[in-house]
């Protein structure tokens, strides 16, 4: 099979195990769900356009580390053992970040309208907010992918998912915190250049090194 | 004796750069005044870290090609030493800040990058005490390493240019080139800088080599 067909067929295993078990799914979706209503809870109400944009960041911080440390770490050793024997390891990567990249719009577009429902806020220019949420969520994507594959060959997983990523996407989430800041004050679409080029750039070296080392990661 | 003149070479430079740093005639400009003298001390750190980061990269680069165990004890020993150049450029700029600045933290966009870039760094420590099996964790530490390297340059050398920075060279400032510094300072920071780099890597050698050692012993043993 050549790389594309193997990408196609292993994301459609992704979604096929997701859809068997949905706990998965639902749990992801009710922890933002949750989170954004604790968050409200606590706040009530959000005076600055700052704070509205940060909380917002910082949910989606902490979303989508939980929803992607699973995406090795859920899968038996035996299983994972058994995929690289029928495809590549450039196959397998590439699979898994497309799939989180798709699993992150699906909770970011959640996120970002229960979220806006209870914090109502005016929004200057929504449909670019809407692009730096849809950027955010395919940049995580990408960087939560390779970290939770690093993550999950340590004994405790879990916990050094955070430890690990957490600096690694400051820089992202920086410049998406200005971007979408830019996009909330309604300011000219202009101004915001130099930002998304910025976010394209890290994805672009986030993925190539990721094409490059997995295939020293998952040798075992 | 012919193999140690660069550390004879490191001495000299960084006791020249002390004691010049110190005495010598510096230019007096306004809010600097006297504390310009850091920039000798300071500014060398963060070279130094880059260096020593630089290297620790290079040597997980190789130790993924050939699997051999000294390339990995060498990116460790020089990411532990630039990580302690690091937490010395934060300490010195920290009190040059206080005294410019007005805070030892000032919010600067270059003073966070370069604490997340420690946190990094930390974090591939962390990573490597998880890992118990020799092979294994140097190959996935220097996975996480070499993915983290370019994410690290970005922070460092390119958000930084992007806001507005209390730093020169940012902002759209012109970058940090020969023709901002008084040429009265020049004759001391360059020695300075190779002084600490030269310094970096002798510290870096010496740790490697001891840990080799240990390593032999353990394996008689």
């Amino acid at each position: 099979m050549d790389l594309f067909n193997q990408i196609k067929f292993l994301i459609r295993k992704e979604i096929m195990l997701e859809l068997r078990s949905k706990y998965a799914l639902n749990g992801i979706l009710l922890y933002v769900v949750s989170t954004v209503f604790v968050c409200y809870l606590a706040f009530r109400q959000v005076s600055s356009a700052q704070t509205w944009n940060a909380l917002f960041w910082i949910i989606m911080l902490f979303a989508s580390v939980n929803a992607i440390t699973k995406s090795f770490i859920q899968e038996s050793r035996a299983r994972q053992l058994y995929y690289y024997t029928i495809a590549s390891p450039k196959a397998i990567i590439i699979s898994k970040i497309i799939y989180n990249i798709f699993l992150m719009i699906l909770l970011s577009m959640i996120a970002l309208g229960f979220y806006s429902l209870v914090f109502n806020n005016p929004m200057g220019d929504p449909m670019f907010y809407l692009l730096s949420v849809l950027l955010g969520s395919i940049s995580f994507a990408s960087i939560f992918t390779m970290i939770s594959g690093i993550a999950s060959k340590a004994s405790n997983g879990g916990g050094l998912m955070a430890i690990l990523s957490f600096p690694l996407v400051i820089p992202l989430l920086v410049v998406l915190i200005k971007f979408s800041k830019n996009a909330m004050d309604g300011l000219d679409r202009s101004v915001s250049y130099d930002e998304i080029g910025v976010i394209l750039a890290i994805n672009v070296i986030v993925v190539t090194t990721s094409l490059l080392l997995f295939p020293y990661l998952w040798r075992d | 004796m012919n193999k140690s003149w660069w550390k004879i070479l490191a001495v000299l430079l960084v006791l020249f750069s002390i004691i010049a740093g110190f005495l010598f005639h510096v230019p007096a400009k306004p809010i600097l005044n006297e504390t310009i003298r850091n920039i000798h001390f300071h500014v060398p750190m963060w070279f130094s870290m880059i260096v020593m980061l630089t290297i620790s990269f290079v040597y997980s680069v190789r130790y993924l090609r050939n699997s051999n165990e000294n390339d990995d004890l060498m990116a460790v020993e020089s990411a532990n030493v630039g990580i302690v150049f690091g937490v010395l450029g934060l300490v010195t700029g920290a009190v040059w800040a206080k005294f410019t600045w007005g805070e030892a933290w000032s919010n600067d966009p270059k003073q966070n990058s370069a604490a997340i870039a420690l946190l990094v760094y930390l974090a591939y420590l962390v990573l490597r005490n998880s890992l118990e099996e020799e092979q294994k964790r140097g190959r996935i530490s220097s996975v996480y390493n070499i993915f983290a390297f370019p994410i690290m340059v970005v922070l460092l050398f390119i958000l930084p240019r992007l806001t507005d920075s209390l730093h020169p060279g940012n902002g759209g400032n012109p970058g940090f080139n020969t023709k901002d510094m008084a040429p009265e300072l020049r004759p001391v920071f360059y020695p300075a800088v190779l002084g600490w780099i030269l310094m970096g890597v002798w510290i870096t050698n010496i740790r490697y080599r001891i840990r080799k050692i240990e390593n032999k012993t353990l394996g008689e043993n």
